[in-house]
């Protein structure tokens, strides 16, 4: 990595993301409720969400995380209403290619270029995962219960 | 002074950016003479130890044993063959782990604390499982040390094991050994000393810290990664069972059975990492000729700087004891509203090497209401340009982060 690699690894548009913190808060009665952890640092995302048909109707999280985790949150929580499995495969994929440093083939949620930089700092492209991993995991449990 | 002992590793003389290299609590970087004897072994002087007959093999044994013999003089100990040579402190936790609960029985007792590294707590945690053994812990206070006026009431006709570390990888925190070498004794439980954070800062006296165990790793005292050493009093040694099976630690075997070597052999399965078993003999010798009153009062002089900058930058709180006695300098502290890793990151950019995270230690993190904390850890190559760049760095951090 070079010298300065904090220097757009940490642009207005990831601050920014991380402090709307779209979707912060609690569900009071979630279908699922799902924590991931980064074992790197202690990071954790508690996220609830409520389902429809095996899609996700309504989340929220609570995202104990350092600005890329947060950013991510907050991109995730924003596409995750109607979102299924194949939606978070898809949002997953793009962001594996951006972060191996390839250009996505297909563009789900645009927003995820904003870590585009992360690339070249392998140690912390778990924090960018997390919380796409937390709505993956949410819909797995989501598919295994009997109503939503 | 730091600035001559820098001259004597390497790495600092090769880097042509800026570094400020305070994470030594995590590895310390390799002193010049552990590279050399590294070197030496591995490219002039590689043989097995203790098998062939040959010059070369003979000479590789003799500087093995010699490594040993340096090792024991560091920590103190008279008896060369009472260090045990491990991959490190994390296998030579384990291997306590294993070997003394062996001989315990179900609702037998271990004492820890609330400071301990994963590693001096997940090896009991399983021995436990395996033996139906209960994990007690000792708290800890809000300054980061032990609450040792606890421990008479976590003690109990069954403890038979008190492991805890010497000083806290998160806080710098030293434990007051004598205190829980008494109650042990009381207790009539062993004592365990996880010392990887110990022997850094100079050779310690293990008859005087009045521990039955000790565990230690050599990339933290500035040698090789992959070696480490266990010493157990004589008697313990001679009585355990074996951890690890087969090589070096053999006496003999048929298929009806085997016998086993007697320590240090006996808990030295397989071929060990010699190189870095002789790069630590090595690393011992170089620390044990040098000057600890004037390298000590410089880290202390160093430790103090840092923790008045920290206290006096805004939004930051540190963590551990507030004075001298009782620490060494692993600073770990907290900036409201900026991450640890956000902030490693920013200032690691800046050529400042510093850990962020939970430190392998999450039940502190837990008592402290802390997912992650970031850590400054000095040593003795350490100076004063260390801790501006450290305080600089962080102004300009939490300007744009937080």
């Amino acid at each position: 990595m070079t010298g300065m690699a904090s220097n757009s690894l940490y642009n207005q548009a990831i601050i920014e993301e991380a402090k709307a913190a779209v979707g912060s808060g609690t569900i009071e009665t979630p279908h699922v409720s799902v924590r991931c952890d980064n074992p790197l640092c202690g990071d954790r995302i508690t996220l609830e969400a409520l389902g429809n048909n095996g899609h996700l109707a309504e989340v929220a999280h609570r995202t104990r995380g350092c600005l890329l985790t947060r950013a991510a949150a907050s991109i995730a929580a924003r596409h995750a209403r109607n979102l299924d499995t194949a939606g978070i495969e898809a949002a997953l994929q793009q962001l594996d290619e951006l972060l191996s440093g390839n250009k996505p083939l297909k563009e789900v949620w645009p927003e995820l270029a904003i870590f585009r930089p992360v690339a070249s700092v392998r140690s912390r492209q778990d924090c960018v995962r997390l919380p796409l991993q937390a709505l993956s995991l949410a819909l797995a449990k989501l598919g295994k219960t009997s109503n939503p | 002074m730091s600035s001559t002992l820098k001259k004597a590793f390497p790495i600092f003389a090769s880097r042509t950016e800026r570094f400020h290299y305070l994470d030594s609590a995590a590895t310390g970087q390799i002193c010049a003479a552990a590279a050399a004897a590294l070197l030496g072994y591995e490219t002039t002087a590689r043989a097995n130890v203790k098998r062939g007959v040959y010059p070369l093999a003979d000479a590789a044994s003799n500087a093995f044993d010699a490594a040993r013999a340096s090792i024991a003089r560091y920590i103190g100990i008279d008896d060369a063959n009472e260090v045990i040579f491990t991959s490190g402190t994390t296998m030579g936790l384990n291997l306590l782990a294993h070997c003394l609960t062996a001989e315990l029985a179900p609702g037998d007792e271990i004492l820890l604390s609330e400071l301990e590294h994963h590693s001096n707590i997940v090896p009991w945690q399983i021995a436990a499982a395996r033996r139906s053994l209960i994990v007690r812990a000792i708290p800890v206070k809000k300054d980061g040390t032990l609450e040792l006026a606890a421990i008479e009431g976590l003690l109990s006709a069954r403890t038979r094991i008190i492991a805890v570390a010497h000083t806290s990888n998160v806080t710098g925190a030293i434990s007051d050994t004598s205190r829980i070498a008494e109650a042990a004794r009381a207790a009539g439980a062993y004592f365990v000393l996880d010392g990887a954070q110990a022997l850094p800062h100079g050779p310690v006296d293990l008859k005087r810290l009045g521990c039955d165990a000790f565990a230690a790793s050599g990339h933290k005292m500035f040698s090789a990664t992959g070696a480490g050493i266990v010493w157990m009093n004589k008697e313990l040694a001679h009585r355990l069972p074996p951890f690890l099976s087969g090589g070096e630690m053999i006496r003999t075997v048929s298929l009806k059975g085997s016998t086993y070597a007697p320590p240090p052999h006996r808990f030295e399965a397989g071929t060990p990492p010699i190189g870095a078993c002789l790069a630590m003999g090595a690393a011992a010798e170089w620390l044990a000729s040098l000057d600890w009153t004037a390298i000590e009062s410089e880290e202390r002089r160093l430790t103090r700087r840092l923790l008045d900058g920290l206290s006096a930058t805004a939004h930051t709180t540190v963590l551990g004891p507030a004075g001298f006695c009782h620490r060494r300098g692993i600073i770990s502290f907290d900036v409201d509203g900026v991450h640890p890793h956000d902030l490693c990151q920013f200032l690691g950019d800046r050529g400042i090497a510093l850990r962020g995270g939970h430190h392998c230690a999450q039940p502190l993190m837990e008592r402290f209401n802390l997912a992650a904390t970031t850590r400054a850890s000095l040593a003795l190559y350490n100076d004063d340009a260390d801790i501006d760049a450290l305080l600089e760095g962080l102004e300009s951090a939490v300007r744009l982060l937080r």
